[in-house]
């Protein structure tokens, strides 16, 4: 196994171009695991440690640039307030080790159903900065997950940033597992309300071969919010509402049964998970919530 | 039957043990707590020597098949591997192995029997060398139907696990399928079922857990220039290992010598061999020091575990809530391999009426072989299972007569004297009902403690916990209770003795006593626990622990909660006999100087010796004077019996052991996640040599119960046998935000027949525990859950 070591984001690109199986490795909470394992014993590891610029971000206008390598700690610590929901995700990603280690683009790169900051980042809106020697492209999230593990990378790109659009409404995010801590998910569930589109988006993890948005029950909710004058009237969502909501978001979902879980659990569960975060959101939305995001 | 006196061994004229500072019952530091804490303490993974090469285990990848060919060529082949060995190349015609039977193959003959089951090994100079090399033997197996449960085991066409058995089960169980088969008849049940008022009839299901210890196994044996070796280990047991080890390399016991090296956790999966003989074969065959060290994966391919069990119990009570009969059926699935499982048996069988009186019983229990992963011992030993059925079954009956579930149970709580099933009389303190009335007295903890924080739902108070799946929403609050028996010590008539060798002697003016012991420390406390003996005994400020090995006779295996019992009993009578050698010099010496030494009951107190009134005779440094007093002695707890193969009946155990708890949680009982608020305990104890240590163990032995409640389970794949979860990924065990509040009461009623009246204390809290769980969560959702561990789908009808 070589060890390539580029000292700038452009030696980066050339190394990748020029060694296009070469393993992307900065945090290594995923990569090590695998080689540790030997599950993967890849022909060249490309370390984009010395790469400074790819732990920093930046505050824009509409949305954040966050560096690939951008420690999970840091964006809870950091980015709550433009961030809420990826900030959530973050919280729950395994242990404070692993947190101080890795970032988005280790989740973006190995595009697990089971990353915890892909329902948050589709439930938000976001775009992949992907570039190669080629030039550089920005890949909307919902077309970024190609399958269990796949993305729509190309061999010899690299992720530089993602771009999430800052959160101009409530966000939550949960996340199911039968462990109180450091726990993959069973499946998990992002909410965010845009309340300068009127719109609703949401992001579902581990419940379907890729993360996916519940599209039907955000049209759904967007009809129904519309209809009844909600998002000026800010009366509470009828139960109904909720209800259908819930159920569109389960059947958004194509689980399969596995060690961790039922697909008929799955399937309730985000049911159930819609249901809350839609309160908690809306009740924040609404400004009337003493408790709406939880606290830890 | 033996009489109930004395313990054999102990002398008769017992000087009581003196003040000194850091003696027994006294909360005296680990002298490894620090090192463990800093990660400066050097587990037996860590160790290495120059030169060494590198051991590698090749596995089966399946759960049963023949093995049609081994090719080892191209493995030899590769640069850096010094040798290749499968079962061809073993050196005697001892090539199996086992602690009571000695069915396990040291490398795979002509067959595999569960996944897993070493197949060939490897040395090289790299570990990683190692593992590529073991990747190139070429193994062709011919795969074979699976053996996964009690109906595919007894099959009119049920593939025979062990074909040709000769061992001594073999006789008496009903298919050669079944490993060993352990009936108690006592009275008439079907005569006072005709009593009882309430039936209450439970089918049960105990998932199998993992010890989960942190340090993996892990060795190293360094070839001798007389033709030995020398193994540095971690194990529970040193010279059982040895025993086992030695026919196998064709070396006499004393050319394997023995060390024990830093111990990461044990919980019984470490009672059976694993790397040692691999380890030692490859150092002996390449004449170089080679090391063996498990990763995850493979560390929950390298041990036993706990017997998942079908458990089938009938109680019956009188309207008065009297129990007056109990049937019960306990089916361990013992997995490929023996281990420990009989003995598992008689404890599932002698204990599964759980500490109650019942007059009336039939009880069954049996283990199987099958194709799964072997099980054998762990904490609770058989136990466990029986404890998270009875306990459910009490709950049940409770509810039908009427009464308050607790009180259910003090009602028919045993006591001292009360016989046993196999018809032996509890004859020390069981303080069942006091247990229980002391838990259910504890404070409970306050209602929606995630509201204390402020005005957001603090989400760690709450199931599902940083996941933030819940801010209060569907969440209910269930408590249940629970009590468990378990006997400590070896059974059934086990010689279950322990060594030790006591040195007492002067080192720059200062007395200083040497505690040599086989006793393995795996976190238990002994290396505290044996200095705090020795300073109340001897007197002496300066206790050294001496390393555990095998140049000291055996003390017998750190399980079944009988170290400090058993080796702490050896250490106890080492130093009185050291003490009596010490007063003999002394009257020989100073005697004519003063009336007291031949009069008087002498103590050695803060280095002199003294008289039970507190007149000092002499320093001890004067004493001694240059001159060294040591003993080594083996120690016997009374004598056990074996159960009566037809009826059980038999005095089995040493001692009992009984903790109560209460569990209190919250459940999501829409999502179906379980936070345990709090788990309170009290246990009786005997007596506490180090209360802090007691604590520790309570606190564990709670927590593992909990694990096994709510989210540990191997996971076999009923169609291949394959394990499907050999991970710290997808085999959970609890963190620190899964573990809640443990609140302790120790009661120490101390048992007349034990050194300073201890009882044993590391198993009992971990049988309790997890039925206490399951009656909380039973309890806050109103299913009957019938199996554990609980997992969401179970609570929320979507398994």
């Amino acid at each position: 196994m070589d060890f390539l070591r580029p000292a700038s984001w452009e030696e980066a690109l050339a190394a990748k171009a020029e060694h296009p199986t070469a393993v992307p490795i900065a945090g290594g909470t995923d990569v090590m695991v695998e080689i540790n394992f030997d599950h993967r014993r890849p022909e060249y590891l490309l370390d984009l440690n010395r790469i400074g610029e790819l732990s920093e971000w930046e505050v824009g206008e509409e949305s954040v640039r966050l560096g690939a390598s951008v420690p999970y700690t840091r964006i809870m610590e950091r980015l709550r307030g433009e961030l809420p929901g990826l900030a959530l995700a973050s919280h729950t990603v395994a242990s404070p080790q692993i947190r101080n280690r890795g970032g988005v683009g280790g989740n973006l790169g190995t595009a697990s159903p089971a990353g915890d900051a892909h329902p948050a980042l589709l439930a938000a809106g976001a775009e992949v900065e992907a570039e190669s020697v080629r030039g550089s492209r920005l890949i909307p999230i919902d077309e970024f997950y190609t399958g269990v593990k796949r993305n729509a990378l190309a061999a010899d790109e690299l992720i530089r940033a993602v771009h999430i659009k800052k959160a101009d409404g409530p966000q939550q995010f949960s996340k199911v597992g039968t462990r109180n801590a450091m726990v993959i998910a069973v499946c998990a569930f992002g909410l965010a309300l845009h309340p300068s589109s009127r719109t609703v988006r949401t992001g579902i993890g581990s419940a379907a071969p890729t993360p996916v948005r519940a599209k039907a029950a955000e049209e759904f909710l967007n009809a129904a919010l519309e209809e009844g004058g909600f998002w000026d009237n800010g009366k509470i969502i009828t139960p109904s509402v909720a209800k259908q909501f819930a159920e569109l978001c389960s059947a958004a979902c194509n689980p399969i049964d596995d060690v961790r879980g039922t697909a008929s659990y799955r399937r309730h569960a985000v049911g159930i998970m819609a249901r809350r975060t839609l309160t908690w959101t809306w009740e924040s939305y609404r400004g009337t919530a003493a408790s709406t995001e939880g606290v830890a | 039957m033996p009489t109930n006196g004395a313990p054999i061994g102990t002398p008769t004229k017992v000087t009581q043990g003196s003040q000194t500072k850091g003696g027994i019952g006294e909360s005296t530091l680990r002298p490894d707590g620090t090192l463990k804490v800093t990660g400066e303490f050097a587990y037996s993974s860590d160790m290495w020597h120059e030169d060494m090469l590198w051991g590698q285990i090749l596995r089966s990848p399946v759960a049963h098949a023949e093995i049609v060919s081994i090719d080892t060529s191209e493995a030899l082949a590769q640069a850096g591997v010094y040798a290749v060995m499968t079962y061809d190349d073993l050196p005697t015609d001892a090539r199996n192995y086992g602690l009571e039977i000695q069915d396990t193959p040291v490398l795979a003959h002509g067959r595999v029997r569960h996944h897993g089951e070493p197949v060939a090994i490897v040395a090289a100079d790299h570990p990683e060398t190692a593992r590529r090399a073991a990747a190139k033997i070429k193994v062709e197996y011919r795969e074979l139907p699976v053996v996964t449960d009690e109906a595919s085991a007894t099959a009119p066409d049920a593939p025979l696990i062990h074909e040709g058995r000769t061992d001594h089960h073999i006789g008496h169980v009903p298919h050669p399928n079944i490993l060993h088969r352990q009936p108690i008849v006592r009275g008439d049940v079907a005569a006072a079922r005709e009593r009882a008022d309430f039936v209450v009839e439970g089918e049960y299901t105990f998932g199998m857990q993992d010890q989960a210890f942190l340090g993996p196994e892990s060795g190293l044996a360094v070839p001798a220039e007389d033709g030995g070796v020398d193994l540095y280990i971690a194990t529970q047991w040193l010279h059982s290992d040895l025993r086992q080890i030695a026919p196998v390399l064709g070396l006499p016991e004393d050319k394997v010598r023995m060390t024990l090296s830093g111990v990461g956790g044990a919980f019984g999966g470490r009672e059976d061999l694993s790397m040692q003989i691999h380890a030692c074969l490859l150092a002996l065959r390449t004449g170089k020091p080679v090391k063996i060290v498990y990763n995850r994966f493979e560390s929950f391919f390298g041990h036993v575990h706990r017997h998942p069990a079908k458990l089938h119990y009938e109680h019956g009570a009188t309207k008065d809530g009297k129990l007056t009969h109990m049937k019960c059926r306990i089916v361990l699935d013992g997995g490929a391999y023996a281990s420990a499982s009989p003995a598992v048996v008689g404890n599932a069988a002698s204990l599964s009426v759980g500490p109650y009186v019942v007059d009336d019983v039939d009880i069954e229990a049996l283990a199987l072989y099958s194709n799964n992963p072997p099980c054998g011992a762990m904490r609770g030993f058989g136990a466990v299972q029986a404890c998270f059925a009875y306990e459910a079954q009490m709950d049940k009956l409770a509810d039908k007569v009427g009464m308050d579930r607790v009180e259910f149970r003090r009602l028919n709580a045993m006591s001292q004297g009360t016989i046993m099933p196999t018809g032996q009389p509890v004859d020390s303190p069981a303080p069942v009902a006091e247990l229980l009335r002391r838990v259910k007295a504890m404070p409970m903890p306050p209602e929606q403690q995630w509201l204390a924080a402020g005005e957001q739902a603090d989400v760690r108070q709450l199931p599902g916990g940083l996941s933030n799946t819940t801010h209060g929403e569907g969440v209910v609050r269930g408590v249940g209770y629970a009590v468990g028996i378990k006997n400590v010590g070896f059974s059934e008539g086990f010689d279950d003795y322990s060594t030790a060798k006591v040195r007492m002697e002067v080192v720059g003016g200062e007395p200083v006593a040497t505690v040599h012991t086989a006793m393995a420390e795996v976190g238990q406390g002994g290396v505290t626990v044996h200095a705090q003996i020795a300073r109340t005994e001897l007197g002496v400020a300066q206790v050294t622990i001496h390393p555990a090995d095998t140049q000291v006779g055996s003390a017998g295996s750190t399980s079944a909660s009988r170290q400090t019992y058993v080796t702490g009993g050896a250490v106890k009578n080492a130093c009185e006999l050291v003490r009596e050698k010490v007063l003999e010099i002394g009257r020989r010496k100073f005697g004519t100087y003063h009336p007291a030494w031949a009069t008087a009951e002498l103590l050695l107190e803060g280095g002199k010796v003294v008289t039970d009134g507190g007149e000092v005779l002499a320093d001890l440094a004067d004493v001694l004077d240059g001159e060294a007093v040591e003993v080594e002695e083996e120690w016997r707890h009374r004598p056990t019996e074996a159960f009566d193969l037809r009826t059980g009946q038999g005095f089995g155990h040493v001692q009992y052991s009984f903790a109560a708890h209460r569990a209190v949680v919250e459940v999501d009982t829409e999502l179906g996640l379980v936070k345990v608020i709090e788990l309170a305990c009290a246990q009786d104890v005997g007596k506490a040599l180090n209360p802090l240590s007691v604590i520790g163990q309570i606190q564990g032995g709670t927590t593992q119960g909990l694990g096994v409640a709510v989210m540990e389970e191997i996971v076999v794949d009923p169609k291949t046998a394959k394990v499907r979860n050999p991970s710290f990924t997808d085999y959970l065990i609890p963190t620190i935000l899964d573990t809640p509040t443990i609140p302790v009461d120790v009661l120490e009623l101390a048992d007349d027949h034990a050194p300073y009246g201890l009882r044993g204390v590391g198993e009992a809290p971990t049988l309790s525990s997890t039925p206490a769980v399951l009656a909380a969560i039973r309890n806050a959702t109103g299913l009957e859950l019938n199996r554990t561990p609980v997992r969401p789908e179970h609570l929320t009808g979507t398994a």
